[in-house]
């Protein structure tokens, strides 16, 4: 880049601060006109706080905003759309009833009057699909589009509305390795139109697979700049958790015993009565980790609490250690030596506004020697907490802190204390590290494979494609509430699970088992 | 935030718990403090002085020994309906009916008080007080079976009993329980036998002490026992509570049971105590003071003696400012009003006086509405 292109959108030494942190010190953004910017960080380090000051949500304490060489006060969404600066957030903003046309309009009705005029929305909409390739009926409806699909539909809003600057936050969270692909495919030809791009991300492959510069973000300072040339994943992650990590998941061959977790068949409903879990069969081992892979949404974590007791199981058998426990209460399978982290941990695994060392005995609080009878033993409850707050490396100030005070991975880390001081012959690990920083996911993949070597059976299920290949020795695919197919882990490729992630046939010889009667590829995935 | 207080030994900062009952303390002292200064304004335009009547009102209930008993008197039938409120607030649920329970109590007291003749003290205390409590559980429980098992609101079906309540004991009150004695012309049932009437115990009343130990007795379970845990994680979050082993539905018709069986006791209590007799209209309101006092208590078991104390002396205390100011005693309800509506409204005092809002286990008042 010899001729530097115009700086579209400048940050100057923002800082902001929120009661008891700081989450943005000075820190000072340029983009260019046509680049992408890919901003990295961990979960807290303060991109989304910057983000929502660019987009007006927030305003800043100090520090300016430019917008093409203007400062500007930006104070409210609708003014950042005004200077051409659309946002495409992690959860989509779409009414599912309406079609991607009346979508798009919401907000920007054209029409004589109070009769809305959709034939000029319908004509632009579909130039815009086909010059950005975007692919988007404007008359399906959002609900019958696929996540992937719906995402385009947030693109298109933000160009319908003449953006030019785009924030992508977080964008491949719920897509397939494809449909990745195909994204990334649409930002390059934005960006040769000259359009400008902000991706957000946690994920450094893609950072490095799409930017034209990196920033990394730690703590709310700007901790690097740095360009995909010159950059690896390691130096990446180096900078985000500000010490050297281990990228790769160092574990040994595992050696399988007797099955302890058994599905014969298992069928379960959703909240609003969908079947879901389409008639799963598996079987985890002693000493194995089985990965579940799959695109959210595709029936796993209804599947996960079937198991757990948290759902109807609707048909089928459900066993643990050969004894059927098909709907069966939380605590009677927990009682089986069933360890259960559950996806949503503010919401199922804690009580945010309980101790440090409540949440420590939260399942166990009954037992001996927490409980004498129906009195609760403090001491105990304490000294447990404290041996575990020790020996699991949480980060609190103390046992009776509040749990709400702590961080995303200090509270994983509560719950994977709580689960793995039990006597553990299962584990059920739904999205064990979604959201937390580095360095924590680091340990908890450690926890995992001990416990696996320990000669717990491992279930895991995760949208982290990565997560799912480095920890499994057999992975299954979902698919439309259906295990699509069983691979060994050594032998799958990323690219082969993506695409039974997307609905496949399984063509591999590896494959040891495939289901009959799964839907093909071309049909839509139900949204998340 | 009140477990960490229980704990304070290990504690680095031993005044922390000190520090953090004095912040709870805010609002509702703030609340009093503001009510009662809307109070004088509203006294002022009456044409009244404010120093005049509220020095009648304080020393109404609290210038004497008769005045101070006046003011334990109201205020016993208010302990036990803060803590039956509370005890619902702990697991999330808005037991509005505290009035149809405690008055399910004040007569089925009363019917065992009049109907059995001969009895003992030791045996007849007990056993009207126990049918009385054990008669509001019975009441709760219904809406507490059907918040757990069809997803009815309580606050609906609470409402809803409180009117059968009062129908029903006016019907029995009038009907088959009814004073037949010469005379008689009003609503009433019999006089309880005087063996069935609560004693002083070294000056003080039996229901006083009944109530203070009743207060001990549920902070105890709240915060000592298991039970409690359950009761409060599910009150905090009942999804998590589900992932825990915790049966919400049980811990739901628990804790309306428990609620019901002390809003019970306080209306036998008031019958065997106080009145003597049941009456209907008596102590009407009382269930809803209840509320008032759970809230400014904050939901804490034992904050609710003093909350009802304070509320007590006003009550006591009305009738003297009536006769000293010439204010209307009906003020005390509008200042108790403005109360409730600052401890419910409790960000009003906090953009007030500035504060942040307070960590820890929250009081939910509208959990379940609209979902």
């Amino acid at each position: 880049m010899t001729a530097e292109p115009e700086i579209v959108l400048e940050a100057r030494n923002i800082t902001k601060r929120f009661p008891g942190v700081v989450a943005n010190e000075n820190v000072s953004l340029k983009l260019h006109r046509g680049e992408v910017l890919a901003l990295l960080g961990e979960n807290g380090a303060g991109k989304t706080t910057l983000m929502n000051i660019l987009y007006g949500l927030y305003h800043q304490d100090s520090g300016e905003v430019l917008i093409r060489g203007e400062p500007v006060r930006i104070s409210s969404p609708s003014e950042s759309i005004k200077r051409g600066i659309g946002m495409v957030h992690q959860h989509f903003m779409l009414v599912p009833v309406f079609t991607v046309a009346e979508n798009i309009i919401l907000g920007a009705e054209t029409g004589n009057g109070p009769f809305l005029d959709l034939k000029v929305a319908r004509q632009r909409i579909r130039e815009l699909s086909r010059q950005y390739h975007l692919d988007v009926d404007p008359d399906a409806y959002v609900k019958d589009l696929s996540v992937g699909q719906q995402q385009r539909v947030e693109i298109i809003k933000a160009l319908y509305r003449n953006a030019d600057i785009l924030i992508l936050d977080e964008p491949t969270a719920v897509l397939t390795p494809q449909e990745t692909e195909e994204l990334f495919a649409i930002i390059r030809s934005l960006t040769a139109r000259g359009a400008s791009v902000i991706f957000i991300s946690h994920k450094l492959k893609e950072a490095l697979a799409i930017a034209d510069r990196i920033m990394v973000l730690r703590r709310g300072r700007v901790v690097g700049e740095t360009t995909p040339r010159e950059a690896t994943e390691r130096s990446l992650a180096e900078m985000m958790v500000g010490r050297s990590v281990m990228l790769e998941v160092e574990k040994g061959e595992a050696h399988p015993g007797a099955p302890v977790l058994t599905l014969e068949n298992v069928t379960v409903l959703d909240d609003r009565g969908q079947q879901v879990v389409n008639g799963v069969s598996l079987e985890v081992h002693a000493g194995e980790i089985l990965g579940i892979a799959g695109v959210q949404g595709n029936g796993q974590t209804e599947l996960v609490e079937a198991i757990t007791g948290l759902r109807p199981v609707h048909s089928g058998r459900v066993r643990i250690n050969g004894r059927d426990v098909t709907n069966a209460s939380p605590r009677r399978i927990s009682e089986t030596g069933c360890a259960h982290v559950p996806e949503d941990r503010q919401e199922d695994g804690l009580v945010l506004t309980y101790t440090v060392a409540d949440n420590l005995v939260l399942n166990t609080y009954y037992t001996p020697p927490f409980a004498h009878g129906i009195v609760r033993d403090d001491r105990a409850i304490l000294d447990h907490a404290n041996r575990l707050i020790e020996r699991y490396d949480v980060r609190t100030p103390g046992a009776l802190t509040l749990v709400s005070a702590l961080s995303g991975g200090n509270k994983q880390k509560v719950i994977i204390a709580r689960e793995l001081s039990r006597e553990v012959r299962l584990l059920i690990a739904a999205q064990p590290t979604r959201g937390i920083d580095v360095g924590s996911i680091e340990f908890i993949h450690q926890q995992i494979i001990a416990e696996r070597d320990r000669g717990a059976a491992v279930l895991l299920v995760s949208a982290e494609l990565d997560e799912i290949m480095a920890l499994s020795d057999r992975i299954a695919v979902m698919y439309h509430g259906r295990i699509v197919a069983t691979l060994p882990a050594a032998s799958a490729t990323r690219e082969e699970l993506g695409l039974l992630m997307a609905g496949a046939q399984p063509v591999n010889a590896a494959s040891e088992l495939a289901t009959d009667g799964h839907e093909p590829v071309n049909v839509q995935r139900r949204g998340v | 935030m009140e477990r960490a207080e229980s704990q304070s030994p290990l504690q680095a900062d031993r005044l922390a718990p000190v520090r953090s009952l004095l912040r709870a303390m805010i609002v509702p002292v703030a609340s009093v403090v503001v009510a009662l200064a809307i109070g004088a304004v509203i006294i002022a335009l009456s044409g009244a002085n404010p120093l005049v009547a509220y020095s009648a009102l304080f020393e109404g209930g609290l210038g004497s020994g008769r005045a101070i008993g006046r003011t334990l008197e109201k205020a016993t039938p208010l302990i036990f309906g803060g803590l039956a409120v509370s005890l619902a607030f702990k697991c999330g649920l808005f037991n509005i009916g505290a009035q149809g329970q405690l008055l399910l109590g004040a007569i089925f007291a009363a019917f065992i008080g009049f109907s059995l003749q001969g009895l003992p003290a030791v045996l007849h205390i007990p056993l009207a007080l126990l049918v009385g409590a054990v008669m509001g559980a019975v009441w709760a429980a219904i809406a507490g079976t059907l918040k757990a098992f069809t997803g009815a609101h309580e606050v609906i079906t609470t409402i809803m009993l409180n009117f059968v309540a009062f129908n029903l004991t006016d019907w029995l009150a009038d009907g088959p329980w009814k004073d037949r004695s010469p005379g008689n012309i009003v609503a009433r049932t019999p006089a309880v036998a005087p063996e069935a009437r609560l004693p002083d115990i070294a000056g003080v009343p039996l229901g006083m002490i009944l109530a203070v130990l009743a207060a001990i007795a549920v902070w105890w379970l709240i915060w000592r026992t298991t039970i409690g845990f359950e009761l409060r994680t599910v009150g905090q979050n009942a999804s998590a509570a589900k992932y825990a082993g915790i049966s919400v539905r049980r811990m739901t018709v628990l804790a309306m049971v428990a609620s019901g069986f002390l809003a019970g006791l306080g209306g036998a209590v008031e019958t065997l105590g106080v009145v003597g007799r049941f009456q209907p209209g008596f102590n009407v309101g009382l269930g809803f003071q209840a509320i008032t006092i759970a809230l400014l208590a904050r939901t804490n078991p034992i904050a609710v003696i003093p909350a009802s104390l304070l509320i007590g002396v006003m009550q006591a205390g009305a009738s003297r400012m009536q006769f000293n100011s010439g204010v209307a005693s009906e003020i005390i309800d509008v200042i108790q009003a403005i109360i409730l509506f600052f401890v419910a409204a409790d960000s009003i005092i906090r953009w007030v006086l500035r504060l942040r809002a307070e960590e820890g286990e929250r009081v939910t008042l509208s959990s379940g509405w609209g979902s």
